[in-house]
């Protein structure tokens, strides 16, 4: 009972922290069709912004200007940047945030040096709010939750009940018509990469100090976005929730448990003394997102809930 | 018909013709080979050189992938990795010299890599090959990411974080080269880098190798054809697959050592880099691409401690401004002097040109001076004894002044060549 | 009057001059990331070995020649590594610096070794300051390789040693990554406490993925479950700060005994989570008290120089005041008559006694366990928090002492 609750808490929070930061992605890609490498970038680039507004004013005002900040970056990128690579395909957009990212981790070094930034939660949040098992639960942690919540309810108001989304939707299916229809396609497309951007920022802003904001960090966290935008299914916001969540789930519990290989397949003549034999569920937990996402792109390379193949 | 078969027969180059961009260009690099060592270079030189000699053929396997086939992969170095630990651990089998493996030269290496790199091609190309575009850039990340874990988990294959080493100099030698002294294993790269550009160049030239670049420009009509297109992606991926073992022998006997970080997203990033650079839509482009990364790569670091973010410059400035890469401007450059039309663009050239070193000028200056101010601990930026400090108004010229005058040149000198 | 001053100033300048135009400089590589995410670890090595050689240069130099380090950046990649151990061995370098990682340093050695047999006359000689895969001084020693930092199984020792002598201490948690390191740091918990304390229960013995763990929390809750008094990890980087931060995150109160806390950053990361939480094992402890005052005025002149950082590679000093023993000693800055002179010398250190021993070239030294605590009068990472020295938390040489296997190969 102890470790469900607990995994099922976790696995929850750390789900909605992923999704934060692949729901950025994720609209990118449904837009533009741009599988965007530098977009953890933007994540870390959103917990250090957060840092230097914090120490000059306070968390709050940090949590609404970092985003900001982050999302205008992405919006010169996209302007100057990937406008001009668009032409060359997908190929040459994807590598182009991949050098960028390269570029974003060393200016990030430059400004805030290469170890991890004394990045506090706000004191406000700094308390144990409960105490289950003999653990204590941290304040912050719901925060996040709430947070995460509101930004999942707002983007999905935004798209589906105003007549900015709808517009976003029709260029993402017919970019010509509603050019046609007299609506700036460039600009839209420029807003929609700002406003992913700015997601991942806020997911930075909110995760740097619940994890460690460091020069490493985007490195840590770029893969695994990209496992929960692939499963999900690209370009669906749905899916890459329930994707999100179902990781955040898979690898909480499976740190929970404790058995080996040679326990689960024993039968097949493994031994516990050996090489693979010995490895626990436990200490693979970290992996089963990856071949989550190889055994999905070979299944159902649409995804969970994507409606087009990648 | 017979008109067609005609016109056909007239398309095809005269033996003259298939000499000269041929086989010379092969004749060439293999003289090239030769001389080198000619001009006596230093242990430190031809250690990079070796190391240039294995890029080289793993920037040529990855092209075959990337730029013949149309496939994106961020997980090559898997297949070095396992080519060269497999290498290794035949090395240290000739070490121990008993029966059939006492027989073996390590000269013979890169045919293991070879053979293992093929196998491993084979087994996880028939998952990834399913798919291309996307979903095959995104299997071969999440392959590379399992692997490269799976290598910290397996001490026996992968010798945990410490690698495996092996002595190069065991074994019966092979045409006199102890392999002892790196100017003797340049012998033994160059040999290889030939048999690799070789290979990699025949390879273009089968059935197979075109029809792979028929695959990347259109599937369907492929599949119209006949052929099936995952098939050969698969085959490509095989052979791509075998390539890269083959470099991976060679770097087990030019270092002696694999460790589980050469199958890590990294090197695979590198390689990448160092392919798109040098430009994929020419065979030569990779070696190119190979030669400079490589050197840039080892001897940047001395000059800067910047160097990573020129690199994701020049990355970037290719991607967006040059998609040919080096290549592109090599013979971009070769043609225009050929067909004489030099009088035409030289002003443009010039004008571009330094456009080019201003902004250089102004883009070192505020990497140098950024990394100073961020790190250099009272150190102060001071090219040809000027003394560029934060505080100067002069750094601030020259990271502004000429960045905008540079990048006004270059806007004319391309809108002077579009007209 | 004046004018006498300038004289003799004039005189003492051309002096210098003169001595500094005979004098040869020696030339030491230091090999290790200089760029990237990882020169973290590595430009604080490099400074601390460029001071080193400034104090001993200032002193007259090493038989009247002086020190020069120069910074070779290996990327932490073991094959670039042997790239620029090829430039440094090329440019002059007869004395390699290196410690970031074992899988370099293996390399390294392996390199070292081939090099020397295959060019006699030309020894190079390897000082490993941080390397602690405990191989290197058992059944992969060389005589070219010198460890001037404890192994593993040593700061093991350090560190069941302290639990052993708290009786309130019954249960212990063992974590860490999967690989090598991780293992052996397990193994050795494993075997030494079962020696010393066989009271004491092994709640749990996890290992998990290197560097891919971005939560800890269930990690830290399983811990919680087990009911452990005490947590043994040889996790660094990102895996130790997230480790400890989610313990603290959850209220946890017991000590986390790591081997890396001190790395630059952690406490910073940490902040109020790391008082009383975090340990390391070291060789130093720069708030102790008892230290000489010149040892305290280079911790200070350390944090003068270079703010981003604090006074943490004490093991460059040692190094480098034991080479400039070793070869006044031998007379010689030949590599090989400096590895013989190495062999037993013991030197008076800031921090206590550094021999270093001739059968396995492994330093023998006192080890600290501290914690992270307030008003520090050498704080760290820029905060007001600094390391303690916990009580009970000196151990002596002999006790952080481990047998080695090592069969040493001299050469004539």
């Amino acid at each position: 009972m102890e470790t469900l609750v607990f995994a099922l808490l976790n696995g929850v929070i750390y789900g909605l922290l992923l999704f934060m930061l692949s729901s950025g992605l994720t609209l990118i890609f449904s837009m533009m069709g741009v599988l965007n490498f530098a977009h953890a970038s933007f994540y870390m680039l959103g917990a250090y912004l957060a840092f230097t507004i914090m120490e000059g004013t306070s968390f709050w005002i940090a949590l609404f200007l970092a985003p900001v900040l982050v999302g205008l970056v992405g919006m010169v990128v996209e302007r100057y940047g990937l406008r001009r690579v668009h032409a060359q395909g997908h190929v040459a957009e994807l590598l182009f945030t991949f050098g960028l990212a390269y570029l974003i981790d060393e200016v990030v070094k430059i400004f805030w040096g290469r170890t991890a930034v004394n990045y506090r939660v706000p004191e406000l949040l700094d308390f144990p709010l409960f105490t289950l098992y003999g653990a204590q639960y941290p304040a912050y942690r719901i925060f996040i939750l709430f947070v995460a919540a509101f930004m999942l309810v707002a983007l999905w108001y935004l798209l589906k009940k105003t007549r900015a989304g709808l517009i976003i939707q029709a260029a993402l299916t017919h970019p010509h018509m509603v050019g046609s229809l007299g609506h700036n396609v460039p600009l839209i497309f420029m807003s929609v990469f700002g406003v992913g951007c700015a997601l991942a920022g806020l997911a930075g802003v909110i995760g740097g100090n619940y994890f460690v904001t460091d020069p490493a960090m985007a490195v840590q966290m770029g893969p695994i976005v990209f496992v929960v935008v692939v499963v999900g299914g690209l370009g669906s916001l749905e899916g890459a929730f329930v994707a999100a969540m179902l990781i955040g789930l898979l690898q909480t519990s499976a740190i929970s448990i404790n058995a080996s290989l040679a326990d689960i397949f024993g039968f097949l003549g493994l031994g516990p003394h050996t090489e693979v034999g010995e490895i626990t569920i436990a200490s693979m937990a970290p992996m089963l997102p990856f071949l989550l996402l190889v055994l999905i792109l070979m299944i159902r390379p649409r995804g969970l809930m994507g409606e087009r193949e990648v | 018909m017979t008109d067609m078969t005609a016109t056909y027969a007239a398309l095809e180059p005269t033996r003259a013709e298939k000499f000269r961009q041929r086989t010379v260009p092969l004749i060439l690099f293999a003289v090239v080979l030769l001389v080198i060592p000619l001009f006596n270079p230093s242990r430190s030189m031809v250690t990079l050189l070796n190391h240039m000699g294995i890029t080289i053929v793993f920037a040529l396997s990855y092209n075959m992938l990337l730029g013949r086939a149309g496939l994106l992969s961020f997980g090559h170095a898997v297949y070095m990795g396992l080519g060269g630990y497999f290498a290794v651990h035949v090395m240290n089998w000739v070490a121990e010299g008993s029966g059939f493996w006492g027989a073996v030269p390590i000269f013979s290496m890169p045919a293991f890599g070879f053979g293992a790199g093929a196998l491993a091609g084979a087994i996880i190309g028939w998952p990834s090959c399913r798919r291309s575009g996307t979903p095959f850039a995104m299997i071969s990340l999440g392959v590379a990411e399992l692997v490269a874990a799976a290598g910290f988990m397996f001490d026996s294959l992968f010798g945990g974080e410490m690698g495996i080493s092996a002595d190069r100099m065991g074994g019966p030698e092979f045409a006199g080269l102890s392999l002892g002294p790196v100017d003797e294993v340049y012998w033994f790269i160059a040999f290889w880098t030939f048999i690799g550009v070789l290979g990699t160049y025949a390879f273009t030239r089968t059935p197979l190798g075109k029809l792979s670049e028929a695959t990347r420009d259109n599937p369907e009509r492929v599949e119209f054809v006949g052929y099936n297109p995952q098939r050969v992606r698969y085959l490509v991926f095989i052979f791509a697959g075998a390539f890269a073992g083959m470099a991976g022998g060679m770097s087990a006997v030019q270092d002696e050592i694999f460790t589980p970080e050469s199958l890590s997203l990294i090197p695979s990033g590198a390689i990448l880099i160092a392919t798109y650079v040098g430009g994929i839509r020419y065979f030569t482009g990779p070696i190119m691409g190979a030669i400079v990364m490589t050197y840039m790569g080892s001897n940047l670091s001395d000059y800067t401690v910047g160097w990573l973010l020129y690199l994701g410059l020049m990355f970037v400035g290719v991607v967006m401004f040059l998609p040919n890469g080096i290549a592109g401007i090599v013979y971009g450059t070769a043609d225009t002097l050929r067909a004489g039309r030099l009088g035409e663009v030289w002003q443009s050239w010039l004008l571009r040109l330094a456009g080019l070193a201003l902004i250089a000028t102004s883009v070192i200056t505020i990497v140098e001076v950024a990394f100073r101010w961020s790190e250099g601990y009272g150190e102060v930026f001071e090219p040809f004894g000027l003394h560029l400090g934060t505080d100067n108004p002069l750094t601030w010229a020259l990271g502004v002044l000429p960045l905008v005058l540079g990048v006004v040149m270059v806007m004319k000198a391309a809108k002077g060549e579009s007209k | 009057m004046k004018s006498t001053v300038k004289a003799a100033l004039a005189a003492a300048v051309s002096l210098c001059a003169v001595t500094a135009a005979q004098a040869e400089t020696i030339k030491m590589a230091f090999i290790d990331p200089l760029s990237g995410a990882m020169a973290s670890s590595g430009e604080p090595a490099y400074q601390s070995f460029i001071l080193a050689a400034e104090h001993i240069n200032a002193n007259g130099g090493v038989n009247g020649d002086m020190i020069e380090v120069v910074g070779y950046d290996n990327k932490v990649s073991p094959k670039e590594s042997l790239v620029q151990l090829q430039k440094a061995i090329d440019s002059g370098a007869r004395y390699i610096l290196q410690g970031n990682g074992s899988s370099v340093a293996a390399a390294i050695i392996d390199a070292v070794n081939k090099h020397n047999q295959r060019n006699p006359g030309e020894e190079v000689l390897f000082f490993n300051y941080a390397a602690v895969t405990p191989e290197f001084t058992n059944e992969a020693c060389s005589f070219w390789h010198f460890r001037f930092d404890a192994h593993t199984d040593m700061k093991m020792n350090g560190i069941t040693d302290w639990i052993a002598a708290r009786d309130d201490i019954k249960k212990v948690y063992l974590i860490g990554q999967d690989y090598v390191h991780g293992e052996a740091v397990a193994h050795a918990a494993e075997t030494q406490l079962a020696a010393k304390r066989p009271d004491i229960e092994i709640v749990g013995n996890e290992l998990h993925p290197l560097a891919k763990v971005k939560d800890f929390t269930p990690y830290v809750q399983k811990i919680i479950s087990s009911g452990a008094d005490a947590v043994i990890t040889g996790n660094w980087g990102q895996d130790m700060t997230l480790l400890v931060k989610a313990s603290a995150d959850a209220g946890q109160q017991i000590p986390y005994l790591t081997f890396y806390g001190g790395s630059n950053g952690a406490v910073a990361a940490l902040g109020d989570g790391a008082v009383d939480t975090l340990y390391q094992v070291s060789e130093l402890a720069a708030n102790m008290e008892g230290v000489s005052p010149e040892q305290n005025a280079l911790v200070e002149e350390y944090k003068a120089r270079f703010p981003d950082y604090d006074y943490y590679y004490h093991r460059a000093f040692v190094a480098l005041n034991m080479f400039d023993a070793a070869a006044e000693k031998a007379g010689s800055n030949d590599p090989i008559d400096v590895a013989y002179a190495l062999e037993g010398l013991s030197i008076e250190d800031g921090y206590g006694t550094a021999t270093m021993r001739a059968e396995d070239h492994q330093i023998q030294q006192p080890l600290y366990i501290t914690t992270v605590a307030h008003d520090m009068t050498y704080p760290v990472d820029n905060t007001d928090l600094g390391w303690r020295l916990v009580e009970g938390g000196t151990i002596s040489a002999e006790a952080a002492m481990e047998p080695s296997t090592c069969e040493m190969q001299r050469p004539e």
